[in-house]
């Protein structure tokens, strides 16, 4: 038995099935453009048209659209990586799970490939994504359309093992919507997302800087305002500083979501 | 020679015992059924020995490797048809078949042709393309026992695998095992509530309450009950009754609208009770014991009484869930 063989086949398949199964569930890619785009036309114009951006830093021009678009794309990224661990409570109440479980190979491969999984899935839905750069007023340079995917597959691998530690140790979807939402939530809102850290309060500010994912709007911000030189002064970190921080975060939830399926009764 | 071993395993499901303390071993090419009621504690059995349950004491040795420490070698030992269905439904038949050989490092130049092979045994190659949701229940089935054995595994589990399939496809997963065990020299563990299935193992363990009650052939099994059943319809069966005690001293039951008699050599017996009573017979009929009646000499009980339909229930569980939460 060869084991490291056994181990790549593994994350190899997982990763497989998890696209296939995207591929064939279309009524989520709809919901996975459509959320986003709702998002920048609806509340971004709202919000856009309603107030004026206050405190900017010196020499910084930037339209409410484009500030709040790397964070539409960071959100979506945030939901979809998410929820999908709810795949998993799936599996376990279709019995499917357990062929899984049952297999020669250790847990924590399976984790992995459905990491890897997810992280592909965020990148389709990133690509897509880039389509609303006009409508954000954003002019997409080379190194924006392709600094987004894997700092988006950053985040989703992270986030995804994020969900997938949760509803691997979850029993009902219920229990595990209502752990998911009571991080998605913050975790979106105190991102740096729509609304930008240091015209925050104090301990506002501090929440953020401990919130993984405004790293990984910032990184975005990085790279998709590579065109907009007046926009780039938004930015916090160097893009190094957050894929660091992103990397970091993303190291602890792996391991969480390496011993989800662990537990045997 | 010995492929599983086990030595007094109990489990504990906190202060529940479901398993209280049973030992058996099974031979290579042996096909052993656990027969037993609704929780009898079968499938907790086969959870242990699958290494998907801890057992809270005792010992198992699979193919060499014990159980609850060498669980990676013990799962690539197995093959496992669970109780309840273990496909993904989004996936086709080929795709659920091609999954489960990566997950069991089945080499690439194999997997084709095993694939096939197993999708021909049974009789699904035409349909390899389609999305096992668009299966019947015994389509979902055949496809879980091909899956269970493309990697060719020493000892096969099947849990209840026959349970709401039609006869004729109960019959067909028969002769599959039966021609695996033949020609590979596969040994099968499998649990059953149904008599006649239970009747194709080479030994049977019938297990009640997380106790084993009786292990042995059922040919052996059902000599425990001795001699033959039989049912007969008189006139007036309560008077007859007394009849038969009086004049042969035997105990009769009364079920439904006949009676019912254990003899000793039941083609003697027919022919001297109908000459005994003349005219008062109309309808007479001679069996040997079934295990149903071993079951019910050895716990006083009858399997039949306490079944439920499980696929039944199952699929209640699934329209519930779906109406419920999607
Ligand atoms: N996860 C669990 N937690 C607590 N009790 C359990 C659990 N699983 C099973 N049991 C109990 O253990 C006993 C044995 O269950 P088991 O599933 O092994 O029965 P079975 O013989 O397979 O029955 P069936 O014919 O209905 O499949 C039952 O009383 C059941 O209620
Ligand atoms: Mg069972």
């Amino acid at each position: 038995m060869n084991l490291f063989e056994s181990i790549m086949k593994t994350i190899y398949v997982i990763w497989y099935r998890e696209l296939i199964r995207f591929r064939r569930e279309k009524s989520q890619w709809a919901g996975m453009v459509m959320q986003p785009t709702l998002y920048l036309v609806f509340v971004g114009t709202g919000i856009a048209s309603a107030m004026a951006f206050r405190g900017l830093p010196d020499g910084v021009e930037i339209d409410y659209l484009t500030f709040v678009y790397p964070g539409i794309i960071g959100m979506s990224v945030l939901f979809t990586s998410m929820f999908s661990g709810i795949s998993i409570i799936w599996d376990r109440e279709f019995g499917f799970l357990k062929e899984i479980l049952v297999a020669p190979v250790p847990r924590w491969a399976i984790s992995v490939g459905k990491a890897l999984g997810i992280a592909t899935i965020v990148s389709f839905q990133a690509i897509v994504l880039l389509a609303l750069s006009p409508l954000a007023g954003v002019p997409l340079t080379w190194k924006a359309a392709l600094g987004i995917l894997p700092i988006c597959a950053l985040i989703g691998f992270s986030i995804g093992c994020l969900g997938i530690a949760i509803a691997g140790r979850m029993e009902s979807l219920h229990g595990f919507q209502l752990i998911s939402n009571f991080l998605t939530m913050p975790m979106f809102f105190l991102s740096g997302a729509i609304f930008p850290l240091h015209t925050a309060p104090d301990w506002l500010q501090w929440l953020m800087k401990i919130n993984p994912l405004t790293y990984g709007v910032d990184a975005l911000r990085n790279v998709i305002y590579d065109g907009i030189p007046t926009a780039l002064l938004m930015v916090q970190h160097s893009l190094a500083y957050n894929v660091t921080v992103l990397t970091l975060f993303g190291v602890v939830t792996a391991t969480a979501a390496a011993t989800a399926f662990n537990k045997t009764e | 020679m010995t492929i599983l071993h086990v030595e007094d395993i109990v489990k504990k499901y906190g202060d529940f015992q479901a398993v209280k303390g049973i030992s058996f071993a099974v031979e290579k090419g042996e096909i052993f059924g656990f027969l037993g009621p609704n929780g009898a504690g079968k499938s907790t059995t086969i959870k242990i020995l699958c290494t998907l349950l801890s057992l809270t004491s005792g010992k198992a040795v699979l193919n060499g490797f014990d159980v609850s420490k060498e669980t990676l070698k013990v799962r690539q030992s197995i093959g496992l048809v669970f109780q309840d269905y273990s496909l993904d439904d989004r996936l086709t038949a080929e795709e659920n078949l091609y999954f489960h050989g990566m997950l069991y490092n089945v080499p690439r130049e194999l997997l084709r042709e095993r694939m096939e092979q197993v999708l021909k045994m049974v009789d699904l190659i035409e349909r390899k393309d389609d999305q096992v949701r668009k299966f019947s229940g015994g389509m979902k089935r055949r496809l879980e026992i091909a899956r269970g054995l493309l990697h060719h595994p020493k000892v096969l589990f099947l849990d209840e695998p026959t349970i709401g399939l039609d006869p004729q496809t109960r019959r067909a997963i028969w002769n599959h095992v039966i021609n695996l065990r033949d020609e590979f020299g596969l040994t099968v563990f499998m649990t059953t509530h149904y008599m006649e299935e239970a009747e194709h193992c080479d030994r049977i363990a019938i297990i009640d309450h997380g106790e084993i009650v009786a292990l042995d052939s059922p040919v052996s099994l059902k000599a425990q009950v001795g001699g033959d059943i039989i049912t007969v319809k008189t006139n007036q069966n309560e008077e007859i009754a007394k009849l038969i005690q009086e004049r042969y001293n035997l105990e009769s039951k009364l079920e439904g609208e006949f009676l019912r008699l254990e003899v000793q050599d039941g083609s003697s017996f027919v022919p001297q009770i109908v000459a005994d009573f003349p005219g008062a017979i109309l309808s007479i009929h001679v069996h040997e014991p079934t295990l149903d009646d071993v079951f019910l000499k050895l716990t006083g009980r009858a399997i039949r009484d306490e079944l439920i339909s499980e696929a039944d229930r199952a699929k209640q569980k699934v329209r519930s869930f779906r109406k419920g939460k999607r």
